[in-house]
């Protein structure tokens, strides 16, 4: 605590203070009686001894609080007791997961699992690698990117800068359902989309780049139209107060002072389905080579690398992880990409 | 570079529903008029009309007429960005564009607009326009930094210097130093006297000691009550308004018995 340590009057409240770093004390006095009990009493392990023990922590602290320090402060010290207790549980699954897949990954991991594909390997062979589907992951997603990125951008700006009546209302609704379009459901749309077209044998990384674009759109019309709603009004005003259309008031006075947040919400859609792996595996396949071809035949990608590496089983099962690890690597870089250029681009100067 | 503006007979309707009625006043060339008037009077709503500025918010449209030197301003076939380009306006809370420079501010006029200008006219342009707004001296070692970076008082004064280096006939201004302290606010005024020698100048204002130094006729615009379409009340010289007004209601509100 920080506050002075004058002795309150009655009439503010409060009679006292509890000493310093006394939740500490009391947290690592709650985890050990926690373990003695459960050693008398059952079985202790690290996941019950740490729940009894934050139990009792925070009853412990709560009561305590309440008799030293008044109603108020015991309030502010259970809710925090409270907050952090969820923030640490949420936690969990996300460090456990980085310490599997990091864990489990590594053994394969290597130079040469991400340069060379499948080809000639099969058994127990220990080579190989996730090459060919790292090319198809870049493919699909760059071609989905292309699909999505300009057509999300400007429908928010249709939707931000121009739509009042109907059209406007109606887009938006379907962007929302858009939103919650099941990954199978986009894949069997592409199958059917080019099987109808062309021939039902057809199968290409166009195919699965299709189908993530159509997952892919409403996120990125979702983001844009935040970031272009968050331009202050009178940015546009005094564009147009200067004589400037509309048309390029918005490219290059709404645009711009948006770009950050379009370019971070932009990445994190790419992020998001980068390792979609139902629509991929109807639309895409698998193979173990490398096809370069993006228009005409299957090609691997790294989730449904992962997933047939994990039917196979045996040695294979290590490849998933590896192949999971890759990509839990790309999309951090996505993401890091993403923070270093909304600082680079952020209006300086502005809060 | 600057122009009389004739307004007749002018209506102001955001949809249905009328926001002022029935303006007929004329703005002699280089010439400062203020219009001053209760809040929600409409005299913004009036001011946004000079340059078509109120078209910004869907189903605003006017009747009547304003010319600017004979040329109706809402004529068949006239361009409000056209118009746009000759009025300009300066906003209450000062607006310069963040991710801009303080040069690539003054010229923003003539950069959104893909306009192209030799470096050495671009920094003749933010010089001259920059003196004409008394801020060349405080921030010619800065002319990179970003157009955030000034005061309140500086960062106005950049919003003046953008709007007339455009070379605009008329100036707007709507209630400029309301968000500005007295210093910056006698800075501003003083630069109202120094442009009122090429520019014709309208502003409003709440402060009427600012519109009784600043301005040559005021015009005090009125409202019945709230959901009632404004009105102008009474157009005239300065002097005479403040001394020895001809309507009961400006002298009412000028003595401060209500507004």
């Amino acid at each position: 605590m920080t506050t002075p340590t004058l002795q309150p009057q009655a009439a503010l409240g409060g009679a006292g203070q509890l000493p310093k770093h006394i939740s500490w004390y009391v947290l690592a006095g709650g985890l050990a009686l926690s373990f003695v009990v459960l050693l008398l009493f059952a079985e202790p392990t690290p996941a019950s001894v740490i729940i009894l023990g934050g139990a009792i922590y925070v009853a412990a602290i709560w009561i305590s609080s309440r008799i030293v320090e008044g109603a108020r402060r015991a309030t502010d010290r259970l809710a925090t007791a409270v907050v952090t207790s969820a923030f640490a549980l949420a936690m969990i699954p996300v460090v456990s997961l980085l310490v599997t897949v990091v864990d489990r990954g590594r053994t394969m991991m290597s130079w040469e699992f991400l340069t060379t594909d499948m080809t000639g390997i099969f058994g127990d062979m220990r080579g190989g690698g996730a090459w060919h589907a790292i090319v198809g992951t870049f493919w699909v997603t760059a071609l989905a990117s292309v699909f999505s990125i300009p057509l999300g951008i400007f429908t928010a700006i249709y939707l931000v800068e121009y739509g009042r009546g109907r059209l406007a209302r109606a887009i938006t609704v379907l962007v929302d359902v858009m939103t919650g379009i099941p990954s199978i459901v986009a894949g069997l749309f592409a199958l059917v989309l080019f099987n109808t077209i062309l021939d039902p044998a057809y199968r290409s990384a166009l195919m699965g780049g299709v189908a993530l674009a159509v997952l892919m759109t409403p996120v990125v019309v979702r983001s844009c139209e935040e970031m272009l709603r968050l331009v202050p009004n009178e940015l546009r005003e005094a564009a147009y107060a200067l004589g400037v259309p509309k048309w390029l008031a918005i490219v290059k006075v709404v645009l711009r002072t948006a770009i950050a947040g379009i370019t971070t919400g932009v990445m994190i859609s790419i992020a998001r389905v980068v390792g979609e792996t139902a629509p991929l595996l109807l639309t895409m396949g698998i193979i173990t080579s490398t096809n370069l071809n993006a228009f005409d035949g299957r090609m691997a990608t790294l989730p449904v690398f992962a997933y047939s590496s994990f039917r196979q089983g045996g040695v294979y099962l290590e490849r998933a992880w590896a192949a999971a690890l890759v990509l839990i690597a790309i999309v951090m870089v996505l993401n890091i990409i993403a923070r270093l250029v909304s600082r680079y681009f952020a209006p300086k100067g502005m809060t | 570079m600057s122009k009389r503006i004739d307004v007749k007979n002018l209506n102001v309707y955001y949809g249905e529903f009328l926001a002022v009625e029935d303006v007929t006043m004329t703005i002699e060339p280089r010439s400062v008029t203020a219009l001053i008037g209760p809040s929600g009077c409409g005299k913004s709503t009036f001011l946004r009309t000079l340059n078509r500025m109120h078209e910004v918010i869907p189903g605003a449209y006017v009747t009547g007429e304003a010319l600017m030197d004979g040329q109706n301003l809402y004529g068949r076939g006239v361009d409000p960005v056209q118009v746009r380009r000759q009025v300009g306006m300066v906003f209450q809370r000062p607006n310069p564009f963040p991710t801009m420079s303080i040069a690539d501010n003054v010229l923003a006029g003539v950069r959104l607009n893909n306009r192209r200008m030799s470096r050495s006219d671009a920094d003749e342009l933010v010089e001259s326009s920059l003196r004409g707004a008394n801020l060349w001296e405080e921030v010619k070692d800065r002319l990179d930094r970003p157009g955030s970076s000034l005061s309140g008082g500086q960062q106005q004064r950049l919003c003046i210097a953008r709007a007339i280096a455009v070379k605009p006939e008329v100036v707007l201004m709507d209630e400029p130093c309301s968000a500005l302290d007295p210093i910056s606010t006698l800075a501003i005024e003083d630069l109202i006297a120094e442009l009122k020698t090429e520019y014709t100048i309208v502003i409003v204002t709440h402060n009427m000691q600012q519109a009784a130094r600043v301005s040559d006729k005021t015009g005090f615009f009125n409202i019945a009550g709230t959901g009632k379409p404004g009105h102008l009340i009474e157009y005239d010289e300065t002097e005479k308004m403040f001394s020895t007004p001809s309507v009961k209601d400006t002298e009412d509100y000028i003595s401060g018995r209500f507004g």
